[in-house]
């Protein structure tokens, strides 16, 4: 039995220990914020924080969450004013919005370790979420922001 | 079998959604009061494509008793922003506040909602007009009603912001108070409508509108088709086989059974050529969750015959084509006399260029869920056709059309890929397998990479000959490709017009002597549409052919671009052969080749076009008409003493005729950018022994934030003609950037990448 929480919550599970947390989260849980979209640990779709820092549910193993918290996009801000989810609202960043939850959890992480990124760090830090509509430039716009406004 | 309910009524969005006013019993019409008048036997734009365009108000909008509007918005959102944008039309003349719009998305049924068709970039431009009228026709029953409680003329009172006025006595009533008795007023007839004037529009041509979905995206709680979860749905991955046709010959699923999950072993028939948007068939694996499909998939033992494509290999294929090219073709366009010119030409250049399959791979794989009942079926999907993907359901399972419901939720991008809803078809075999579970099927990126619907491979051959200045006097183009007609016909051997339409034979270059051939190419794979279409290639090649004449009479690449443009014409497209132009009317869609040069002129003024730069760098440039829309692109490069290459800016400049949502086109233009970047810098599927080689985003790499320009620049050709047609915006972006970042590195080193993706070719 593996114990961990999700949002908050305690959970348990006594399935297969290597399922990737994605599905668990996904199919299991029904919390289909996160996204699939390699499996393979190459897009950053499936973004999560474990343990407070960025990691691919993809490729998390469930047994690697025993005694983890595990904070999903749903449970990244109590009411979505997190200033990474306002600042993404105000830029309009998402176009079709499927990679924009890996995304800004993966942005979330950074802000943590580097409150005021330059654009090298961003691109550094983000250059693992790929977003085939191209909504680069709107996410550094909107990191930028986020980062100015403070209180991340 | 449920009632038709709103699509996300199975998905836990709140009950209020239910509570919708749409009229349902009256509005089986199949054609409303308005609809449009046949004058012309033959039927253009939105009026062309099977279910047409509907204005009745009635089949869109839905007003609550506290005023909250609404809108059921037909077409398929893939983050080109229709729901925004169409919400900001209807909203703009309805007089109604935008803040208090909801956007639902219309269940698939073309017969009430008009054709749901969501490609081309024909969304806002077929149906801006119809969405004016719808929100006009609304504001005038509101109206309507107000005149009638307060007993006055109509004339006397006035719509604003979510109200109607009467200003001689300063009365006013809510939309929410009329809207119940306003619905059962007659909706206006067209000729009565009184649409805005431009001039008063306050969220058309605006920026600083919310999209609809921003709220919802930014929490994880947008739902897409991938995430669609009715109560007992069970989940599946399909091994399909590896080379296109290719049959199951045997497989001992023993192994796969023992996985803890997998529920149940299912055999997909598959289908022969043309395969339509049919599955291609092969080995399911239905189980508790997607893991352990996924899990048990991998513990099959499948024997293939690879059938008829098992020798399908790029390398020889392109030399294949390549030989096509060299020989006459069958000509599709024709002006002058092309071989005599060029017997007497003074000078003759010609190049060859190659331009792979491309896969649109979308972040959201391809995935359906479907239940299938005695009664009727059930869908969750995202797809950009739900008519054909209902269709194709009806047909299999021998059940009436309106017995298949489909609830099209968000896609997470489409590209092309999801207008083929084989992923639907499959998850509806399964469910029916199943005993009438719901199932869901996922393709995993690997399944999305290798059984796809690829953008087509082609070498495109041009030839010109020169007079002594360097001009041509005679254009030989030969394209060849495989075509996307093979998913529908047996072996057409040709492109289609609307292929060869796609720049190729609409090519406004002032050139007296002019011929377009199309040698035949047979498709060894399943070939559909990718973002643009055959724009990318056409437009690759003859913007890096002018480029190089440029080079060989040692002019500057920008001014010789426009001189062979020539002074300004309107061509009728007649001119270019069949005179297809997206299926508009030609002769509201002429080419006018002075707006192809006021964004050539725009794009080269925002990048400084002229300006000395350092060895090393460079500046190119392009432009391409495509759906109806002009683009420039100009690229800034930098290649270092290894040969990497970085691209400091971007500059885009556009004119698709007045602009809706000037947020939305600007967004779209800069992802335009990257994906046209990102193709020609690293995008290439292959095949060997008839099997893609690529799996994932570790060989199949697309463009990362670390290689995206860091500026930028969307010049938007400033008009405010809204009597003007609309010309697309979702893919006309594309063609130009390929070509003007091949000039660029010209420009920087010297050398000519004629065939893509450019990946190390610079490499020292």
């Amino acid at each position: 039995m593996i114990s961990f929480t999700v949002n908050g919550q305690q959970k348990s599970f006594d399935g297969d220990p290597e399922m990737p947390l994605l599905w668990y989260l996904r199919d299991i849980q029904g919390l289909t914020g996160t996204k699939f979209g390699c499996g393979q640990a190459l897009c950053g779709a499936c973004t999560v924080h474990v343990g407070g820092a960025a990691a691919r549910s993809c490729q998390t193993a469930m047994s690697d969450v025993a005694g983890q918290t595990v904070v999903t996009i749903e449970g990244l801000s109590a009411d979505g004013n997190h200033p990474l989810q306002a600042a993404w609202r105000e830029a309009n960043v998402p176009q079709c919005g499927y990679c924009q939850a890996g995304q800004i959890m993966q942005a979330a992480d950074l802000l943590k370790t580097t409150p005021h990124p330059t654009d090298a760090e961003i691109d550094n830090a983000m250059s693992g979420n790929i977003c085939r509509c191209g909504t680069y430039p709107r996410i550094r716009a909107a990191i930028k922001s986020a980062a100015a406004g403070g209180g991340v | 079998m449920n009632a038709i309910t709103p699509v996300s009524a199975p998905l836990n969005v709140s009950r209020r959604a239910l509570l919708l006013g749409f009229a349902a019993g009256s509005l089986v019409l199949a054609s409303g009061p308005f609809a449009l008048a046949a004058e012309a036997e033959k039927k253009y734009g939105g009026e062309a494509m099977a279910g047409g365009l509907k204005d009745d108000p009635r089949i869109f909008l839905s007003i609550a008793e506290d005023g909250a509007v609404t809108m059921l918005c037909n077409r398929a959102e893939m983050g080109q922003g229709v729901r925004t944008s169409f919400a900001m039309v209807v909203a703009d003349e309805l007089e109604a506040d935008f803040a208090r719009f909801k956007v639902l998305q219309a269940p698939g049924d073309q017969d009430r909602f008009g054709s749901q068709d969501t490609d081309g970039s024909r969304s806002m431009r077929h149906h801006f007009m119809a969405l004016r009228r719808i929100g006009a026709a609304a504001r005038q029953m509101l109206e309507a009603e107000a005149a009638a409680r307060w007993n006055v003329p109509a004339a006397q009172v006035k719509a604003e912001t979510h109200k109607v006025l009467h200003a001689t006595s300063g009365r006013s009533f809510g939309y929410g108070e009329l809207a119940q008795a306003a619905a059962a007023r007659p909706v206006p007839a067209s000729a009565e409508l009184k649409l805005k004037d431009p001039a008063k529009f306050r969220y058309i041509g605006k920026a600083g509108n919310k999209l609809v979905d921003g709220a919802d995206i930014t929490q994880g709680k947008a739902l897409y088709g991938i995430d669609a979860r009715p109560e007992g749905v069970v989940f599946a991955v399909v091994a399909r086989p590896p080379v296109y046709l290719g049959k199951v010959k045997s497989y001992d699923a023993a192994e796969a059974l023992k996985v803890p999950g997998v529920l149940k072993i299912v055999p997909i028939d598959g289908t022969s050529a043309p395969p339509g948007f049919l599955p291609l068939g092969g080995v399911a694996v239905v189980a508790e969750n997607t893991y352990a499909a996924i899990k048990g998939r991998s513990k099959l033992t499948i024997e293939w015959d690879d059938g008829p494509n098992a020798s399908y290999e790029s390398a020889a294929y392109r030399k294949t084509m390549e030989e096509a090219s060299r020989s006459p073709g069958k000509v599709v366009r024709k002006n002058g006399d092309v071989d005599s010119a060029m017997s007497k030409a003074a000078k003759k250049i010609s190049a060859e260029y190659y331009i792979p399959h491309l896969a649109q791979a979308p972040m959201e794989p391809p995935s359906g869920t479907a239940q299938v009942r005695e009664d009727g079926i059930e869908v969750w999907c995202s797809t950009q056709a739900p008519q054909v993907a209902r269709e194709n359901l009806a047909k299999h399972f021998n059940m009436p059309l309106e017995k298949v419901v489909l609830h099209n939720l968000l896609l997470g991008g489409g590209f092309g890929r999801k207008s083929k809803p084989d992923f639907v078809q499959e998850a509806a075999i399964l469910s029916k397998e199943m005993g009438g579970r719901p199932v869901k099927v996922t393709f995993t990126r690997e399944d999305d990479l290798h059984n796809g619907f690829l953008h087509t491979v082609s070498v495109e051959r041009l030839e010109a000959g020169l007079d002594s200045k360097g001009k041509p006097v005679a254009w030989l183009h030969r394209t060849v490709a495989p075509g996307i007609g093979a998913l529908f016909m047996p072996d057409p051997k040709h492109e289609l017009p609307f292929e060869l339409g796609m720049g190729a034979i609409d090519n406004p270059f002032d050139i007296a002597n002019f011929q377009v051939e199309n040698p035949e190419a047979a498709a060894h794979t399943r070939v559909g549409w990718f973002r643009s279409v055959s724009n990318i290639p056409h437009a690759f090649a003859i913007q890096s052919f002018i480029a190089e004449l440029a080079a060989a009479a040692g002019r500057d690449q920008k001014d010789y671009l426009l001189e062979l443009l020539g002074k300004d014409r309107v061509i009728d497209p007649a001119y270019f052969s069949d005179g297809w132009v997206y299926g508009e009317n030609p002769q509201r869609y002429p080419y006018e080749t002075a707006r192809l040069r006021k964004v050539i002129e725009a794009a080269a003024k925002g990048i400084g076009w002229g300006r000395k730069l350092p060895k090393g760098q460079g500046l190119g440039i392009a432009a391409h008409r495509s759906f109806v829309s002009y683009t420039g692109v100009a690229v800034e490069v930098k290649v270092d003493e290894k040969g990497a290459i970085s691209i400091p800016r971007v500059d885009i400049a556009f004119d698709c005729g007045a602009v809706v949502n000037p947020e939305r086109v600007q967004a779209q233009l800069q992802g335009a950018v990257i994906q046209g970047l990102s193709l020609a810098l690293t995008g290439e599927i292959s095949f060997k022994d008839g099997r893609v080689v690529q799996s994932n985003f570790d060989d199949y790499e697309v463009l990362r934030i670390d290689g995206a320009p860091p500026k930028i620049e969307v010049h938007l050709v400033p008009t405010k003609n809204y009597d003007q047609p609309l010309g697309g915006v979702g893919e006309p972006g594309v063609p130009p950037v390929a070509p003007a970042l091949v000039n660029a590195l010209f420009a920087a080193t010297g050398k000519r990448v004629r065939s893509l993706p450019i990946r190390d070719q610079l490499a020292t």
